[in-house]
């Protein structure tokens, strides 16, 4: 079969009741517009409707003028009517096939399949989105692009599929989620909200005190007194938060289960309402993070995260598909975190603590963060004659600072093992990277002039994968270089001060 | 071997060293206890041009005549009482002429570059500096800069890429001639190879 001879195929046609409806809700400040301009000459709604029709005639026709095929060499993409576009990816440039399903497509069978090339953390990274297939056709898509298999004819399919190729690494138990408060990611939704409601009230000019409900709520909170108003509105936000973040990790993680298939992919599938389907390909997996933010931390509680070259991290990890399981117990991430790597070992590998200097390098920098902080706000207050309380609660910063340093200080730790550079660091969000040393593709050493006086050194391990750069902060020189040699054998040999190789 | 007929100096002191105001770190409190000898790493083997030194002279210079231009003219333009801004002026100058002077030296002690048969070694910085090391089978691309002061001082940048975005190995204020040797070779020993 050769390019030409492909066929070009169209997308589900159940994607016409979909098009349409995707066209009027991104049309919809548009059509608005249009609604609140017609009425002021009396015939809004005709307007309106007319701007309706417009968007499903334009939905419909989003239909009839896409067209794909998959050839041996490229996946294409052809779409457009008068703005013709051609969009095409080489299949050995293939790196990800995410296979997403929002509620209208769920209702009708139909997925959406992304084909990514992985090669950037942008958005628009040349990949091709095919939005709508069957769900059937796209898990076939999938295999086939992935594993470079030739699509297998209809019979063959239905007996491949018939075997159970998958194990299953892991499966979200529904009591991890009594994780969902402590992952935080509410706060984002309560501030939008709180941001939103002000600006409504503020534009629609209601004055709070109109209103039953609130003004009972305010007429309580000010009978409570100022510390008891104050405890009441911090109890009303921290529950809020939690509702909503446990909603978030319901609806982002309800039906997790992480596989690895016989063809060298591990799948990630996800989501309550709107479902995703990620894949990893294992030969692209340069290691794993343990990652333990703080709250989480305190209530036993991991995440594990895959590092891997073309995925995002960091906060786009879990769109961008490198989450490997989220936020549970602890032992579970640290399970995981073996089986995909195929070894305990980076996992229980004791860790060599960084020592004393680097424990007081903490502390300095704790405290030369928050005292410059602390004197400020006290030369400020007494210049503009502020109440001391101001000064005093400024105080509590510094032992916050210093716990926080303590705690640095502990998670700082690396080891070297047969098979991996790991490193822990961090307290808000602690992390244990463990690298595979083949991942690694150089290396830096990073010493400020503070670090050069106290015999301190920041090793930086730089890979293609993951955040591109993991670091062992902190360590004396010579277990730097120790850690150097063992991760990268000879490669610093030459370079070695004293010895025969380094004439060489 | 790479690089053998390039321009060698003498086995370097350690730039450390060579900062100036550096003073010692204090003694060593004892790392992991580790039964093998302390290894150390000394500083790559070629120095940049000393041309350097006056290209890095120029750079920080134009940098600091904006700064002092744009308080001069707010000196100007301010009708009365000029204290402040005469302050702040005195005080721009001060820092200009420290950095002007001291910077370009220290980097030049500080920023080296060596390239082995296995792999590429560079020293950069001065207040912080940073030393970099890259196999060259892991090597993706070898480019060349010359900005326009660059040119005017007949210097080169060359950058040494890796697959990692936060691993690229820069040697700044190279001799011309040199750079194009060392892109060369590196060329040449990188070709054909996937370093992903």
């Amino acid at each position: 079969v050769t390019t030409a001879d492909t066929p070009w195929r169209r997308l589900s046609p159940r994607m016409l009741a979909v098009h349409p409806v995707q066209e009027v809700v991104r049309a919809a400040p548009a059509l608005f517009g249009l609604l609140v301009a017609g009425s002021s000459s009396g015939n809004g709604a005709r307007w309106g409707l007319i701007g309706v029709a417009i968007a499903i005639v334009a939905g419909t026709m989003r239909w009839f003028t896409t067209r794909y095929r998959i050839t041996p060499e490229q996946v294409q993409l052809k779409r457009g009517l008068l703005r013709r576009q051609l969009r095409a990816v080489a299949r050995d440039r293939v790196r990800t096939v995410d296979v997403t399903a929002g509620p209208l497509h769920r209702a009708l069978g139909l997925v959406r399949v992304t084909v990514g090339t992985g090669r950037s953390d942008r958005s628009s990274d040349g990949g091709v989105r095919l939005d709508g297939l069957a769900a059937s056709e796209a898990s076939g898509l999938r295999d086939e692009l992935l594993h470079d298999r030739p699509r297998p004819h209809a019979e063959e399919a239905t007996e491949a599929r018939a075997a159970p190729p998958e194990t299953v690494i892991a499966r979200l138990r529904p009591e991890w989620i009594r994780y969902g408060p402590f992952t935080l990611s509410g706060i984002v939704t309560v501030g939008v909200l709180g941001g939103f409601v002000l600006n409504a009230a503020n534009d629609a000019h209601v004055d709070p005190r109109s209103v039953g409900p609130l003004r009972d709520l305010g007429d309580a909170l000010a009978s409570m007194g100022l510390a008891g108003a104050i405890v009441a509105v911090a109890a009303a936000l921290v529950l809020m938060v939690a509702v909503f973040s446990t909603t978030g990790y319901v609806l982002a993680f309800w039906g997790f289960r992480l596989t690895r298939h016989p063809g060298g992919t591990l799948h990630v599938a996800r989501g309550l309402v709107t479902t995703r389907q990620t894949t990893i390909e294992e030969r692209r997996l340069r290691g794993v993070e343990v990652s333990e933010p703080l709250l989480l931390r305190s209530v036993g509680g991991g995440r594990c995260i895959a590092i891997a070259t073309g995925l995002r991290v960091g906060r786009g990890a879990e769109r961008g598909g490198s989450l490997l399981l989220p936020p549970a117990p602890r032992a579970e991430a640290e399970r995981v975190a073996a089986e995909v790597i195929r070894g305990r070992e980076p996992l229980t590998a004791p860790l060599t603590p960084h020592g004393p200097r680097a424990r007081r390098r903490r502390f300095t920098r704790a405290l030369a963060g928050c005292v410059p902080v602390v004197a400020a706000v006290f030369a400020l207050g007494r210049l503009a004659g502020w109440a001391d309380w101001v000064w005093a609660v400024s105080l509590v910063c510094i032992p916050a600072a210093l716990a926080l340093a303590a705690d640095r200080a502990r998670s700082l730790g690396h080891a070297v093992t047969p098979a991996a550079l790991i490193a822990r660091a961090g307290s808000i969000v602690r992390r244990r990277a463990m690298l595979s040393r083949e991942g690694i593709i150089g290396l830096n050493l990073h010493r400020s002039f503070f670090q050069r006086r106290a015999g301190l050194v920041t090793l930086t391990a730089t890979t293609a994968a993951g955040r591109q750069a993991y670091g062992v902060p902190d360590v004396v020189d010579a277990e730097a270089l120790r850690v150097c040699d063992q991760a990268m054998p000879g490669l610093i040999t030459p370079f070695l001060a004293g010895t025969a190789a380094g004439e060489r | 071997v790479i690089l053998a007929p390039l321009p060698t100096e003498p086995p370097p002191p350690d730039p450390t060293a060579a900062s100036p105001p550096h003073p010692a770190g204090p003694p060593d409190q004892g790392g992991p206890p580790d039964a093998t000898p302390d290894l150390e790493l000394r500083p790559p083997r070629h120095r940049v041009s000393p041309r350097a030194i006056r290209y890095w002279t120029a750079r920080a210079a134009g940098g600091w005549l904006l700064v002092l231009t744009a308080q001069v003219v707010w000196l100007l333009a301010t009708p009365a009482d000029r204290r402040w801004h005469v302050l702040a002026l005195a005080v721009t100058v001060v820092v200009a002429v420290a950095h002007v002077t001291v910077m370009p030296r220290w980097r030049y002690a500080v920023h080296r570059w060596e390239a082995a048969p296995h792999a590429v070694y560079t020293q950069a910085g001065w207040f912080d500096q940073e030393r970099r090391i890259a196999p060259i089978s892991r090597i993706q691309t070898v480019d060349t800069e010359r900005g326009p002061l660059e040119q005017l001082f007949g210097l080169s940048s060359v950058t040494v890429t890796t697959a990692s975005a936060a691993g690229a190995l820069e040697i700044n204020g190279l001799d011309r001639a040199v750079a194009d040797r060392l892109v060369d070779e590196l060329t040449a020993e990188t070709q054909a190879e996937d370093a992903t």
